[in-house]
């Protein structure tokens, strides 16, 4: 017979339970910390003032957390729907061809609001597309989207090599990158929405409108896996294959058109960093975020809300570390990088470490509200 | 009575706000066949859990051989002289049976001595019991009354004094199951002591000494077997009388629904699963399918839904051809009027994590009442989900809940209630009872016989004998992929038994 168990409240299950994994992340990291001799509390004070103190590293925080978000979703998709894509840092890549193609071909005649969208759909149609082929070899071939996907980052990776080096990269050129782009393939900041705030003026942050894309795109990810038949068909399969067969779910159809949007959003993120950022189309410009996207995904349980709120988690990390290492010579870049770690194992791979402790915590506080209370809908 | 040889005081046991055992008393004495009976979900299960050592009791008292027993663990039960056979199988299965039985018992790092040692036993439990198996046999390739028997050995082999059967006749032939009721009470007279869960009552009034009726979680009533009866115990496990007899009218049978012919289905191995079957199905008939479970019913089912592809045959839906063997879908099949109610409502009938309104549009969602435009119409979903939960007194009534949260009957009627309520030509319906409570099965049995008085093509494939002969208007008989032989509703439970067990087969061929 099954086991019932104690049912946790929604607040708890998505606040209190990342919270405690969080602590526990950022209490090993201060051990961490202690063991090279600088001071963890110091360390925790000037990771946070380096996110969120100033107008400056808010921006920041929120530029980075653009891009994750973006991956995090595409991560996402794919899991509700049974597939782990762990290729969203090939298909941003990728996507960067498209985003070129688009923005230096059309750079010096459109304006940015008609390049934009544009531009979003070269990207999301090169990631789809990148994301295509091993969806259909799992679909129709039964190869392993994981080892496909992990295996089509190094295909993205040395085709980008090739492009950038042999065949975009303007004559006479140093770096392995494209031209700058225009005026019109800059996408402009919206540093003011933090001055708004009260924060002084804001010199040089690359936080720029495609923050708004993310959102929009974390809402419309919502509303297909909870709203829409498509989602109710890939919540099914990634539930349970054999109910999605008999139910008359297509499995090739399903696997193919969630890899693609999958793909398509892991595209999307390529914009941020180039057209946000950059303005060109540089070497390794993707620099992993499609990796922190898996984490991100985890730690908000597959839920765009979620995703948004561990992707300003993430964005902090990223911007908090850099000052971090810059006032504590003692803790490198990859210190930066353990903590980083740290949090992605308590908050991602042990995420249920602590759950049957306060599972059991819960039942006894309250046997009887506990289990009654209602599945929310959704995630 | 003889002393007791286990002594339970007090015990309860809850999860969460489950109380699902509430102050147990139970004494069972040494040397008899002690029967547990309840309805699913009524604490049985918990309580032996309990005992061997899988669950801790949240308050209460052990005793074995009249002495307190600190049961941790089932190594814990284990050296308390408690064996356990599980009703699915703890055996790998290729080892062979000699390596099955030593395994997590081997005395030291090198098997040669503990083999030699179990080899030996082994000829002792034969010659005592009469277990006979060929202790180098691969366990894959033992039928499964003789992988049931390996677990008895095994447990005897531990030096079980008490042994603990769950729900054991469940995948047995009638013979298999007599052969094991031979074993148990040559059992007894060598002075072991047996426990007997099962839901059902037959045998618990054929085999055991004394009978313990479990419900909700409590221990309503202890009877000797020999004063009590198959009614008595049906309403003290339900708490109300019981109709165990379905009642139904003569069938008219209408025009051919449903005609299969020589269907070849092959499992994803590539064995014969199916072998050249043919059969027609009548509106307003039921026919049901019996056979030992693995008999190739399930492919059957599974051909004629349109879930596996056919090897080869031909099939007709209210006289036009359906592709069994390749283009036929589900969704198809659906829609041209055939539901299916599957053997497996928690992998294939629902989705477990989904919420019950979720459930009871699965298959169906491309229905336009459900959506608007791309999106899912909720209020319209919920809303029919509430209609069903109210004609089928789905309990809780509660569209909202999340589908893993309602028992195993009431999962089950919110697939019937989703599969007739789309009002279908033929209906083909797997185990429809099966770890469903008997106040269900009731409701569900009216519900195919209604089908049925609707004009409706019913075909029933249970392994449930007593199921397949109240409900079936017609009887077809499975064995190794074939259909060995049909009967009337009228056949006895030997005759049926027979042809499940293959004995007529050359006969029936005939």
């Amino acid at each position: 017979m099954s086991v019932p168990y104690a049912k946790l409240p929604a607040w708890a299950d998505y606040g209190l339970i990342p919270l405690i994994n969080l602590a526990v992340a950022f209490i090993v990291a201060g051990l961490v910390v202690l063991l090279v001799g600088e001071n963890p509390f110091r360390a925790a004070v000037i990771l946070v003032e380096g996110a969120f103190g100033r107008g400056q590293g808010i921006a920041f925080t929120l530029f980075y957390a653009t891009t994750f978000i973006f991956s995090g979703l595409s991560v996402a998709v794919a899991f509700h729907c049974g597939l782990f894509n762990i290729g969203g840092e090939g298909q941003g890549y990728i996507a960067g061809l498209g985003i070129a193609i688009a923005c230096l071909s059309l750079d010096s005649v459109l304006p940015w609001y008609l390049l934009f969208p544009i531009a979003i759909a070269a990207a999301a149609l090169f990631g789809a597309l990148w994301a295509l082929i091993p969806a259909w070899l799992q679909a129709k071939r039964g190869s392993h989207i994981v080892i496909t996907t992990i295996m089509f980052n190094f295909i993205a990776a040395s085709i980008m090599v090739y492009m950038l080096v042999d065949v975009i990269k303007p004559v006479g050129a140093m770096a392995p990158q494209t031209r700058n782009f225009l005026e019109g393939a800059q996408l402009p900041k919206l540093n003011w929405l933090i001055e708004l705030f009260g924060f002084a003026k804001i010199r040089s942050a690359p936080f720029n409108i495609s923050f708004i894309l993310a959102l929009v795109m974390a809402w419309l990810v919502w509303l297909l896996i909870w709203r829409t038949k498509l989602g109710y068909e890939m919540r099914t399969y990634g539930f349970s294959p054999k109910a999605a067969r008999y139910a008359g779910i297509s499995e090739t159809r399903i696997i193919l058109v969630t890899m693609m949007i999958s793909g398509a959003l892991s595209g999307m993120m390529a914009l941020n960093p180039t057209m946000g950022d950059q303005h060109n189309v540089a070497l390794d410009f993707v620099s992993g975020a499609g990796f922190v996207g898996i984490a991100v995904a985890l730690m908000g349980r597959s839920h765009p809300v979620g995703i948004v709120l561990a992707s300003i988690l993430f964005g902090m990390l990223y911007q908090g570390g850099a000052e971090l290492s810059f006032e504590m010579p003692n803790i490198s870049r990859d210190m930066i990088v353990i903590i980083q770690g740290l949090v992605i194992l308590f908050a991602g791979a042990l995420e249920h470490m602590f759950r049957p402790a306060i599972q059991a915590l819960f039942a006894s506080l309250s046997p009887k509200s506990v289990g009654m209370a209602q599945a929310g809908k959704g995630a | 009575m003889a002393e007791a040889a286990i002594e339970l005081i007090g015990i309860n046991k809850s999860f969460g706000p489950v109380h699902a055992n509430r102050d147990i008393n139970l004494e069972v004495a040494r040397g008899t066949i002690h029967g547990i009976v309840g309805e699913n979900g009524a604490g049985k299960s918990t309580l032996m859990s309990i005992l061997y050592g899988f669950y801790q009791a949240d308050s209460g008292e052990i005793k074995v051989n009249g002495k307190p027993a600190s049961i941790k663990t089932s190594n814990d039960a284990i050296a308390a002289g408690i064996g356990m056979v599980h009703q699915h199988f703890m055996l790998v299965d290729n080892f062979t049976v000699l390596e099955n039985v030593i395994l997590g018992a081997e005395s030291n790092a090198l098997l040669n001595s503990s083999i030699a040692k179990a080899r030996s036993e082994l000829v002792r439990l034969e010659r005592e019991y009469g277990l006979r198996v060929n202790p180098d046999a691969l366990i894959e390739e033992l039928p499964v009354g003789l992988q049931q028997r390996v677990e008895i050995l095994k447990a005897l082999y531990r030096g079980a004094e008490i042994l603990i059967l769950d729900e054991p006749t469940g995948v047995l032939t009638p013979a298999e199951a007599d052969h094991l009721f031979r074993i148990l009470k040559q059992l007894k007279e060598q002075g072991k002591t047996v426990v007997l869960i099962t839901h059902k009552l037959r045998e618990i009034m054929g085999i055991t000494d004394t009978v313990s009726v479990m419900r909700q979680g409590t221990m309503v009533a202890t009877r000797e077997t020999a004063k009590t009866t198959v009614e008595e115990l049906a309403e003290l496990m339900v708490g109300r009388r019981v109709l165990l007899r379905v009642d139904k009218g003569e069938a008219k049978p209408g025009a051919v629904k449903l005609s299969v012919k020589n269907l070849v289905v092959k499992d994803s191995r590539g064995v014969t699963m199916v072998d050249d079957v043919s059969f027609d199905v009548r509106a307003g008939e039921i026919v049901g399918i019996a056979g030992v479970a693995g008999n190739g019913q399930s492919e059957l089912l599974e051909a004629i839904s349109g879930i596996r592809n056919a090897v080869s045959g031909s099939a007709m839906l209210d006289g036009k051809p359906i592709d069994l063997t390749g283009a036929a879908d589900p969704g198809e099949l659906r829609e041209r009027g055939l539901a299916h109610v599957p053997e497996d409502r928690h992998h294939v009938g629902l989705v477990l994590a989904f919420e019950e309104n979720e459930n009871s549009i699965l298959g169906y969602h491309d229905d336009p009442r459900y959506l608007k435009g791309p999106l899912l119409n909720i209020d319209a979903i919920v809303a029919d989900a509430r209609d069903k939960i109210e004609k089928y007194d789905i309990r809780p009534s509660n569209p909202r809940l999340k589908t893993a949260n309602f028992s195993g009957g009431n999962q089950q009627k919110i697939v019937l209630a989703r599969e007739i309520e789309q009002d279908p030509g033929v209906l083909i319906v797997g185990q429809p009872t099966r770890g469903v409570d008997v106040g269900a099965i009731e409701f569900i049995h009216k519900r195919l016989i209604a089908m049925r008085d609707a004009g409706k093509a019913v075909l029933l494939v249970s392994v449930e004998l007593d199921e397949i002969r109240s409900l079936s208007d017609r009887i077809l008989v499975m064995f190794a992929g074939r259909i060995v032989g049909e009967r009337g509703p009228e056949a006895g439970e030997g005759e049926l038994g027979l042809l499940m067990a293959g004995v007529e087969q050359k006969e029936a061929a005939e």
